[in-house]
C-alpha cells in the first residue's frame, strides 16, 4: 500500500466533522506553525518539500510563495482555487466533500505563512453541496478558536470566506478567478503584472489549488524534507489522481508519485483494470487538455522504459510521444471508444468555455469544433485534417491565457497519434456511423528506438 | 441584446436583503461588487431565474451600473435569464461522462420529458439541458438539480425514471 | 532635484531606439516608425487598460534584456509588454511572427461579414488595412458566419455587431470619458457581443467617441451613414471655442458641405483629444468653425491616393531567404502598386 498523506483517514466515520478530524490528529499543523514557527519557516518547509502546484501547471508552490510582494501597509491575500472544472478531474470535490478540514487547516497554515488576514476559497458554483460543507467546516473551526481574532492566543487574526463561482471553466485560470472574485466577468488578465504583485483588489495575492493547500498540512507536521522523501525526482509527495472512463473502479486515489502507470491502471489497489474485460485503447493522463496517448505509449515511453506517474515521466518524449501530469485527471478509453467523437466533444467544451477576449481562442475554438463536427458526422474531407492542424498550431501560444493551449493540444495529439482513425472516418463515413474504428494498431508494441530511427 | 420579452418584477424580502448584507461584509470596504455572484445565486434560488428587473435591483443594491450585472450574469452559465421548469435537470455532457453513456441519458430524458433541451414541460415542472464537465467524472453519467445542486451519480435510464417519478410524486404531495 | 532617468536601449528588427523605462514595445516601435511598427487593433494609447486582446501586435523577444538575455518563450503582445534595457525584438524579421499574425488576421475575418462595399468604415478601416497587409486572398472558412441584428444604440450611433472584433475600446471610452457606462460586453466566447443596457440609448457628452475609437465599421455615425465614401471627402482641420471639449476637430467636406465631424487622428488612427457630441453631431456648418487648414494626410495614404503604399521593410528582408519567403505575399502586393 502506498503512503497516504491526505486521505489516510478518509474512511473514518464522521471525519467530516471537526471533532473526529481532531481525534485523528487534525489541526496539529496549525498549533505547530502558529506557535513554534515563523511565517518564513513555513515558507521554507514548503520550499524544501518540493511541492508542485496540483492545479495543473505544476509550478513549485514554495517558489510561488517566495514571489509574493510584501509592501508595507498593503493587505495580502491567499485565494484557494476550488474551481475544479478540467474534464477528468474531480479530486478537489472529493477532498472537500469528505475531509473539508484538511483544506481549512491548510488554509490557516498557508495564510499564516503568507501573512494574509483574509483568505477566500473560490469554489465552483455547481458545487453548492461542497460550498455548504466547507462553510460549515469554517464555522466549526472558528468556534474552536482556529479562526477569527487572536488564533490560539498567538495574536494572529484570520477570516476565511467561501466564494461561489457562476459556471465558467475559465475561472480556474488564476487571474480570471480573481476577476470573478471581484464580481466581474471571468476574463483572464494580461500578465504582467502577476498576482504575486497585483492580484485581488490590486494587492499581492497567491492563488493555490485545493490539493496544494491541503498538502501543506503534512509538510508542516512532518517537515518538508520528510515530504520530499516520498516520490521520485522533482515529483515529490503524494498526488490525488481522479480516475475515470472505462476502468473497473473509477474514483479518486492518492498515489505516491512515481508508481508505474501500468500498476495504476491494472492493480486492484487503484483502477482495478479495464471494465468489462475490454482492451485499453488510449489514456488522457492529466485532464482533458493534456495530449491523449495511444495504449502503446501509455505504459511505456518511446524509449521503451516503463512510464511512471510523475511529472517528468509522463512528459517524457515531449508532446511528440509524451503527455503531462496536468491536474491528475486520468481518463481511460477502451477499444470501443471513438477518438474523433471524443476530440469533437473536448473541442466543443473549449469553445463553450472560451471567454471570448482574444481572437485566436474566441474564433479558433469554434472553427475547430465545426470542422470536427463535420468529420464526426461523415462530411469531412482529408484537407480538413490538415486545416485542423493548422488552426490548432496558430492558436497555441498566441492567446492571453492557457485556455488556447488547452484547446489546441487535444486536437494536435489526436491527429498526431490517431490520424488514421480520422482518415477512416472521412473515407468510410457510412461505416463510421455504424461502428467504431476499434483498437486497430494502437496497442501494438512500438519498434525500439534505435540511433538511426531517432535521427 | 438581452431578451426582455419576459421580465419578472421582484421585491426582495427583508430576509433576502439581510443575507445580501451579510455577504457584502466579506469584502473590504468599497469592494461590494465582489458580492455579485453570491447574490445572483440567492436571487436565482429564490425566484428560479434571474429577471432583468431582479438584476437592476441587485445593481441598485450594490451601487453599480445595471450593465455591470448584465455583463456578469450573461457570462456565467449557471444563471438562467429566462424562466425554467421547477426542476432543471442538468446532465454532464463532457468527454469522460460520454465514455460511460451520458449521451444515452440525455436522449432518455428528452424522450421521457417530451421536450427538447432548454424547453419547459407543459406542467411547468421540468426542463433539462446538457452542461459542461461537472467534476464528477468518476461517477458518471451524472446530473444535478438546482438550486441546491444535488448530484445524482452513475445514472441509468431506470434511475432517471425513478428520479423523475419521485419528483412528480413530491409535487403531488405538496 | 530631478534624477536623470536612464533610458533603455531596445532594438526592433535590428533598428535601435532609446526609450524611457515603462514604455511598451509597441510604443518604442512607433518611435522608430515605418513598416516595423506592429499593427494594433485593440490597443489605444490614451485608453487605460486597452490592448492585449486582438493579438495582431504579437512580436518575438529574441533577447529579454542585457541582464537576462534569455528569449521569451512565447510571442508577446507588444502593446502590453514593456521594454527592458538591451531587449531585442523581432517583428517583420521573424517568420514566426508573420505566420502568427496571418493566423490572427484569418481568425478575425472568419466571422466578419466582409461587407466593405456597403460599409461606411471602408477606406479608413483598420481591419481592411490589416487584411490587405497580412491576410490571404481566400478564406478557408466554409461555415455560416455569426450574425446579429443591427441596432441603434443611440439617436446618432448605430451598432453593426457582425463587424465587431471585440476590441473593448468603446467600453473603455464609456468607462473613462463618460460618467456612467450604459453599454458593455454580454455573453461570452464566440457569442460575446456589445450591448446596451436594454433599450436605453447611449446619451452622454462624450459617447460619440466610441465611433472614433472603433477600428472597424461596428459603430458608425448615423448622421454620416451612406452619405459618401470617405475617400471622396476632403478632410480639413478646424476648431471652435467649445465649453465642453478642446473643440479641435476634423471636418469632412463634400463640396461646400460638412458631412461629418470627427476627432483629429494621428498616423496610428488615434484621437489625441476627444471631442464632445455637440461638436461631433450638432455643429455642421462651416460658419461654426475656424478653419486651420487641410488635414495632414500622407499623399501615399489610401484615403489620398485610393490605393495602398508599397511595403518598405528593413533591407535584411530582401537578403535573407527565410524572411523573403515569410514576406512573399506582402512583397507581391507591393509589386502590383509600383
Amino acid at each position: 500500500m502506498g503512503r497516504k498523506l491526505l486521505l489516510e483517514h478518509i474512511e473514518v466515520p464522521g471525519i467530516q466533522s471537526l471533532s473526529v478530524y481532531r481525534e485523528k490528529g487534525g489541526y496539529r499543523a496549525v498549533e505547530k506553525a502558529l506557535k513554534t514557527m515563523s511565517p518564513d519557516d513555513v515558507v521554507e518547509e514548503v520550499k524544501k518539500s518540493g511541492l508542485r502546484g496540483r492545479g495543473g501547471a505544476g509550478f513549485p508552490t514554495g517558489m510561488k510563495w517566495g514571489f509574493l510582494a510584501k509592501p508595507e501597509g498593503v493587505p495580502r491575500y491567499l485565494v484557494c482555487n476550488g474551481d475544479e472544472s478540467e474534464p477528468g478531474t474531480f479530486k478537489d470535490r472529493y477532498l472537500m466533500t469528505h475531509i473539508p478540514h484538511a483544506l481549512i487547516e491548510g488554509m490557516i497554515v498557508s495564510s499564516y505563512a503568507l501573512g494574509a488576514k483574509v483568505s477566500y476559497i473560490y469554489i465552483r458554483g455547481e458545487m453548492m453541496p461542497q460550498i455548504r460543507i466547507v462553510e460549515n467546516a469554517i464555522a466549526e473551526a472558528k468556534a474552536a478558536g482556529f479562526l477569527g481574532k487572536n488564533i490560539l492566543g498567538t495574536g494572529y487574526d484570520l477570516e476565511i470566506y467561501v466564494q461561489p463561482g457562476g459556471g465558467a471553466y475559465i475561472c480556474g485560470e488564476e487571474t480570471a478567478l480573481l476577476e470573478s472574485l471581484e464580481g466581474k466577468r471571468g476574463n483572464p488578465r494580461i500578465k504582467p503584472p502577476f498576482p504575486a504583485v497585483a492580484g485581488l483588489y490590486g494587492c499581492p495575492t497567491v492563488v493555490n489549488n485545493v490539493e496544494s493547500i491541503a498538502a501543506t498540512v503534512p509538510i508542516v507536521n512532518d517537515g518538508g524534507e520528510e515530504y520530499a522523501k516520498i516520490g521520485i525526482g522533482r515529483s515529490t509527495g503524494t498526488k490525488l489522481v481522479s480516475a475515470s472512463g472505462n476502468i473497473a473502479k473509477p474514483g479518486v486515489y492518492e498515489i505516491e508519485m512515481g508508481i508505474p502507470v501500468e500498476e495504476f491502471i491494472y492493480s486492484d489497489e487503484y483502477c482495478g483494470g479495464m471494465a468489462g474485460g475490454k482492451r485499453l485503447k488510449a489514456v488522457v493522463a492529466g485532464g482533458s487538455s493534456v495530449p491523449i496517448l495511444p495504449a502503446n505509449l501509455v505504459t511505456t515511453t518511446a524509449k521503451g522504459e516503463p512510464r511512471l506517474m510523475s511529472y517528468e515521466s509522463l512528459a517524457d518524449g515531449g508532446f511528440v510521444s509524451g503527455t503531462a501530469m496536468g491536474s491528475g485527471g486520468f481518463i481511460v478509453f477502451d477499444e470501443d471508444q471513438c477518438i474523433v467523437r471524443n476530440t469533437y466533444n473536448y473541442t466543443r467544451f473549449y469553445r463553450h468555455e472560451s471567454c471570448g477576449q482574444c481572437s485566436p481562442c474566441r474564433e479558433g475554438t469554434g472553427w475547430m469544433e465545426k470542422i470536427l463536427y463535420k468529420i464526426e458526422t461523415g462530411k469531412g474531407s482529408m484537407e480538413d485534417v490538415d486545416l485542423l492542424w493548422d488552426i490548432q498550431r496558430r492558436i497555441e501560444g498566441n492567446t492571453i491565457c492557457p485556455l488556447g493551449d488547452a484547446a489546441a493540444w487535444p486536437v494536435a495529439a489526436a491527429i498526431r497519434h490517431f490520424r488514421d482513425e480520422f482518415e477512416w472516418h472521412i473515407l468510410h463515413p457510412q461505416e463510421a456511423a455504424e461502428r467504431n474504428y476499434g483498437l486497430a494498431h494502437y496497442a501494438d508494441p512500438l519498434a525500439p528506438v534505435t540511433e538511426e530511427s531517432s535521427n | 441584446m438581452l431578451n426582455v420579452k419576459e421580465n419578472m418584477i421582484v421585491e426582495f424580502s427583508p430576509e433576502l436583503l439581510s443575507q445580501f448584507g451579510e455577504i457584502v461584509m466579506r469584502y473590504p470596504e468599497g469592494k461590494q461588487k465582489s458580492a455579485l455572484l453570491p447574490i445572483l445565486h440567492l436571487v436565482q434560488a429564490e425566484y428560479g431565474w434571474v429577471s432583468v428587473d431582479a438584476m437592476e435591483k441587485v445593481a441598485a443594491f450594490l451601487q453599480i451600473e445595471s450593465i455591470e450585472v448584465f455583463e456578469v450574469a450573461t457570462f456565467y452559465t449557471m444563471f438562467f435569464l429566462q424562466p425554467q421548469g421547477k426542476y432543471v435537470l442538468e446532465v454532464c455532457r463532457t468527454g469522460p461522462c460520454c465514455l460511460v453513456g451520458a449521451e444515452k441519458i440525455m436522449n432518455h430524458i428528452e424522450n421521457t420529458l417530451g421536450v427538447p433541451e432548454g424547453e419547459v414541460t407543459p406542467d411547468g415542472l421540468f426542463s433539462w439541458r446538457g452542461v459542461e464537465c461537472s467534476a464528477a467524472c468518476g461517477y458518471g453519467p451524472v446530473l444535478q438539480i438546482g438550486p441546491s445542486y444535488t448530484y445524482y451519480e452513475n445514472l441509468t435510464p431506470e434511475r432517471v425514471d425513478e428520479l423523475i417519478n419521485d419528483l412528480k410524486a413530491n409535487e403531488k404531495e405538496a | 532635484m530631478a534624477e536623470e532617468i536612464q533610458n533603455f536601449k531596445v532594438t526592433i528588427d535590428g533598428i535601435p531606439v532609446e526609450v524611457a523605462p515603462g514604455t511598451t514595445i509597441l510604443e518604442a516601435a512607433r518611435r522608430i516608425g515605418g513598416d516595423i511598427v506592429p499593427p494594433a487593433m485593440c490597443y489605444y494609447s490614451s485608453l487605460e487598460g486597452s490592448g492585449g486582446k486582438c493579438r495582431t501586435c504579437l512580436v518575438k523577444v529574441s533577447k529579454g534584456s542585457e541582464k537576462d538575455p534569455r528569449p521569451m518563450p512565447k510571442l508577446v503582445a507588444s502593446c502590453r509588454t514593456t521594454v527592458m534595457d538591451g531587449m531585442e525584438v523581432m517583428n517583420v524579421t521573424s517568420p514566426d511572427v508573420l505566420d502568427a499574425r496571418k493566423g490572427v488576421v484569418e481568425m478575425l475575418l472568419i466571422n466578419h461579414p466582409l461587407d466593405c462595399p456597403v460599409c461606411d468604415q471602408a477606406g479608413e478601416c483598420k481591419l481592411q488595412d490589416l487584411s490587405y497587409e497580412h491576410g490571404v486572398g481566400a478564406s478557408r472558412y466554409e461555415f455560416h458566419r455569426r450574425t446579429f441584428e443591427r441596432i441603434d444604440i443611440g439617436e446618432k450611433i448605430q451598432l453593426h455587431m457582425n463587424r465587431c472584433i471585440l476590441c473593448y475600446r468603446c467600453v473603455f471610452v464609456a468607462n473613462q470619458l463618460t460618467s456612467s457606462r450604459q453599454h458593455g460586453i454580454i455573453h461570452r466566447g464566440d457569442h460575446a457581443e456589445i450591448s446596451t443596457y436594454i433599450k436605453e440609448a447611449l446619451d452622454h457628452d462624450f459617447i460619440g467617441n466610441v465611433i472614433d475609437v472603433c477600428p472597424v465599421g461596428a459603430l458608425t455615425d448615423k448622421t454620416f451613414r451612406f452619405k459618401n465614401r470617405v475617400w471622396f471627402t476632403k478632410p480639413v482641420d478646424a476648431h471652435r471655442d467649445c465649453p465642453t471639449c478642446s473643440g479641435k476637430v476634423t471636418l469632412w467636406y463634400k463640396g461646400a458641405d460638412v458631412i461629418r465631424v470627427t476627432g483629429r487622428k494621428d498616423e496610428y488612427n488615434e484621437v489625441k483629444e476627444f471631442i464632445c457630441d455637440t461638436c461631433r453631431f450638432d455643429t455642421k456648418k462651416t460658419a461654426d468653425w475656424i478653419i486651420d487648414g487641410p488635414t495632414q494626410i500622407s499623399s501615399e495614404s489610401v484615403i489620398a491616393s485610393n490605393h495602398y503604399t508599397a511595403l518598405q521593410p528593413p533591407a535584411v528582408i530582401k537578403d535573407n531567404p527565410a524572411l523573403k519567403e515569410a514576406n512573399v505575399e506582402q512583397m507581391a502586393r507591393s509589386e502590383r502598386l509600383k
